[in-house]
């Protein structure tokens, strides 16, 4: 009974969320690590471009709550969702055919792009909080829970209840989705084969009459839906604020470097790895170990490893071993 | 035109337009912003230090200026009454604890052969390195904090200077300057020595998370830096304003000059601070400019233009970008503590990159990298920028919305959000001259 209980605190507090940040993670880091292989850069700009989208979809949502339109126990926001989609979309072409095309064509080194995405993450961060402030804003409707740790309480008769969100489920479901459609996309299809070619020798793709701009094209178009899913479903989760989009820039990159950049499934597996690293390292083992552990060897405190302001450190340590031991990443990246 | 009359109307146009904020917001915004602006300068010189010269991509400047802030308090407050005893000694010892761990896991890897062994080795060291680092540290931390903790709580710092604390310049603070840079130098080495070997976008995300986990160390480590609770009320290497407004001679001084004696003394604290900084800057500046002309600064752009030329001359690229960098980080670590000093409290919970890290870069890339007076330039005109955008802005927006009608909502929304045209101005600027003038205002020989 009692390794019933530690296994349902486990699966509440530390594997649950574990899986709905690694899901909204991997999904970042499959942004940034597309814009890597096909554009060769580094794209300060992906949390801010989550940012962006998020605050489309977040703005369309209330628009259709005015209007009343609601998708019963579901948020409204997964049918604003496509709509965020088409503006990061246009957002991304637009940003694309006005600035990254010029360095494109001159062909400027890679880290001259990247200077330039801190400019763009500028001008979105600004957007951003010129249109929608920079405070939390909340846009989440409908049931909260699929599983509510008093119903599972009640049905159950453990005194550990077990809950599960509806966003951790929404996020799950998603992106699985969402991950199974862009590796069918990749493999099945021409577009999606003339990027992978395009990603592995330019100038070999070149030359079998791959159109570079029509790449660049399908991949900002990808780049941004998925940037918006992350984003949105991130914000639903947790909440939406502009300035956290920012700072999530660090474990999504640390997840892309650490599966290794350029590789999409690297991307998946580091998402995870980063996810469920941060979420054990800060969690408070206390409650799961009292169900374990003999009544005198009980722990007295929190048993927590580090306190969770310290979360930016785990993404980072995980991220300096992987390069100090494995530069390309645990499955292998582009290593330029 | 020549270079010299370029430069001399570039610096003549930026004092055009500091003289522009003396006749519309008063001689009080014009010293401040010189005296920011001097700060900014420093740290843009040293950015450019490492861009500009050797073409190391650092987007950890917050942290390094965090630290510098670390050492103005350690050098500026007084130590706390019984913290030293009740746990001082012993959080020192935890740490010089945590580096034994860090080295003798270093020391397993390079003496046991590779595999399995090793790799279990290491991670039995760690963690139990770990458990025992935290054992230690733990119960000294709970003690040092408990000890007032309203007032203090954390360990405070070394300033002798009990009687006069508070009331009188006090020059000792000076020492925290070079401190600032020599706390920077440390940490830049530990980065250094694990993340420059790796390519120029692994350096951009390595030095970017330590900066987030410096600035979470010092928001947390309240043994340290009193956390979120700040610490206030640092000594000044200037006069107070109080003490100069009871002074006779000061007072008799700011009637000639047709002032009263507070507005006098706030704007004399502020020359003060000037003058200091810009000897640092013209100290810093001739060092920068005799290193780019030096044997060594043009090997550095040797290796910035064909590290694998260079190397094959026999240049050890590893150490001169180890250098470097160590050399830049220093000298945002001074510019961070005399920054802190100026503000007299250091505030964990406003270090931000967008503007410690960012900001800086704008001003290295829009006055021009790789040369020392373009990032001097830079550091004033961006300083100016940042800071006059938001009055700009709101004129702007008044000015737009004038045609509405009083109270609609878009007219609220719009004048309320002006107040964040900075980043997007900023971003703009910075697209700009990467477009049009990517060399910058003031290029490169």
């Amino acid at each position: 009974m009692d390794f019933l209980n530690a296994l349902i605190a486990f699966a509440n507090f530390v594997f649950i969320p574990g899986v709905a940040y690694g899901s909204q993670l991997a999904l970042g880091a499959l942004g940034v690590t597309l814009v890597y292989g096909i554009l060769r850069f580094s794209n300060f700009a992906h949390g801010d471009t989550m940012a962006m989208g998020a605050m489309a979809t977040v703005l369309i949502t209330w628009l259709f709550q005015s209007w009343g339109i609601s998708l019963g126990p579901l948020p409204t926001a997964l049918l604003a969702l496509p709509f965020g989609i088409l503006f990061a979309i246009g957002l991304l072409l637009g940003t694309d055919r006005m600035i990254y095309r010029f360095y494109r064509v001159q062909k400027a080194k890679p880290v001259i792009l990247v200077i330039v995405s801190l400019g763009i993450t500028f001008i979105y961060n600004g957007l951003t909080r010129f249109v929608i402030g920079a405070d939390d804003q909340n846009f989440f409707d409908g049931q909260r829970f699929i599983i509510s740790a008093r119903e599972f309480k009640a049905s159950t008769g453990l005194p550990e209840g077990l809950s599960f969100k509806t966003t951790q489920g929404i996020t799950i479901v998603t992106a699985i989705i969402v991950v199974a459609a862009l590796f069918w996309f990749l493999n099945k299809t021409r577009a999606g084969k003339s990027m992978r070619a395009y990603s592995d020798n330019e100038d070999l793709a070149l030359l079998s009459g791959i159109n570079p701009e029509r790449v660049v094209m399908i991949t900002w178009i990808i780049v941004a839906s998925l940037a918006t899913i992350a984003g949105v479903l991130y914000g639903l989760d947790k909440s939406f604020k502009p300035f956290t989009y920012f700072q999530l820039l660090l474990p999504i990159f640390a997840a892309a470097i650490v599966g290794g950049l350029g590789n999409p499934l690297g991307a998946i597996a580091g998402g995870f790895v980063i996810a469920f690293s941060e979420v054990t390292i800060t969690y408070a083992w206390k409650k799961v170990l009292v169900y374990l552990m003999p009544e005198p060897l009980e722990p007295s405190g929190l048993v927590q490893l580090l306190s969770t302001d310290y979360k930016f450190a785990v993404s980072f340590v995980i991220l300096l071993i992987v390069l100090l031991f494995k530069p390309t990443g645990l499955f292998k990246g582009q290593s330029v | 035109m020549s270079e010299t009359v370029r430069n001399t109307v570039l610096f003549g146009l930026m004092a055009f337009l500091i003289a522009g904020v003396v006749v519309v917001q008063g001689w009080n915004s014009a010293l401040l912003i010189i005296a920011m602006g001097l700060i900014s300068s420093i740290m843009a010189l040293g950015v450019n230090l490492q861009w500009g010269f050797a073409g190391l991509f650092n987007v950890g400047i917050m942290g390094f200026v965090a630290l510098g802030g670390l050492a103005a308090i350690i050098v500026g407050m007084p130590s706390t009454p019984g913290a030293m005893s009740a746990g001082g000694f012993i959080v020192l010892g935890a740490l010089a604890l945590g580096a034994a761990t860090i080295a003798l896991a270093i020391y397993t890897y390079r003496r046991m052969p590779p595999g399995w062994g090793r790799t279990l080795a290491m991670l039995v060291i760690i963690v139990a390195g770990f458990f025992i680092f935290r054992g230690v540290l733990d119960p000294a931390v709970d003690r040092i904090e408990d000890i007032n903790p309203a007032q203090t709580g954390y360990l405070g710092g070394i300033n002798p200077r009990w009687a006069e604390f508070g009331v009188d310049a006090d020059l000792f603070m000076l020492l925290a300057w070079p401190l600032g840079g020599l706390f920077a130098a440390a940490a830049a080495w530990v980065i250094g020595k694990t993340a420059l070997g790796l390519r120029s976008d692994y350096l951009a995300i390595a030095t970017l998370g330590i900066a987030e986990i410096i600035i979470a160390v010092m928001k947390n480590e309240d043994w340290l830096t009193r956390g979120v609770k700040n610490v206030i009320g640092i000594p000044r290497p200037v006069p107070y304003e109080v003490t100069l407004q009871n002074d006779p001679a000061f007072v008799e001084r700011a009637a000639g000059w047709g002032l009263s004696p507070v507005e006098a003394s706030t704007l004399w604290v502020k020359v003060c601070y000037i003058v200091l900084f810009a000897v640092v800057l013209v100290l810093l500046m001739w060092m920068s400019q005799r290193a780019l002309h030096s044997p060594w600064g043009r090997m550095l752009r040797a290796i910035r233009d064909n590290e694998t030329a260079a190397e094959a001359m026999g240049k050890d690229v590893k150490a001169r970008h180890l250098q470097v960098f160590i050399l830049g980080s220093a000298i945002c670590g001074i510019a961070g503590a005399m920054m802190t000093t100026m503000d007299g409290q250091l505030t964990p919970g406003t270090y931000q990159p967008l503007r410690f890290t960012f900001l800086i870069w704008v001003m290295v890339i829009v006055g021009g990298s790789g040369n020392n007076l373009g990032s001097v330039l830079g550091g004033f005109l961006i300083w100016f920028l940042w800071v006059q955008v938001e009055p700009m802005g709101l004129g702007l927006m008044n000015l737009i919305t004038a045609g509405m009608e009083e109270g609609s909502a878009l007219k609220e929304h719009l004048i309320e959000s002006a107040a964040h045209m900075r980043l997007l101005t900023m971003g703009l600027v910075l697209l700009l001259v990467l477009r049009f003038s990517p060399r910058g205002l003031i290029p490169e020989k």
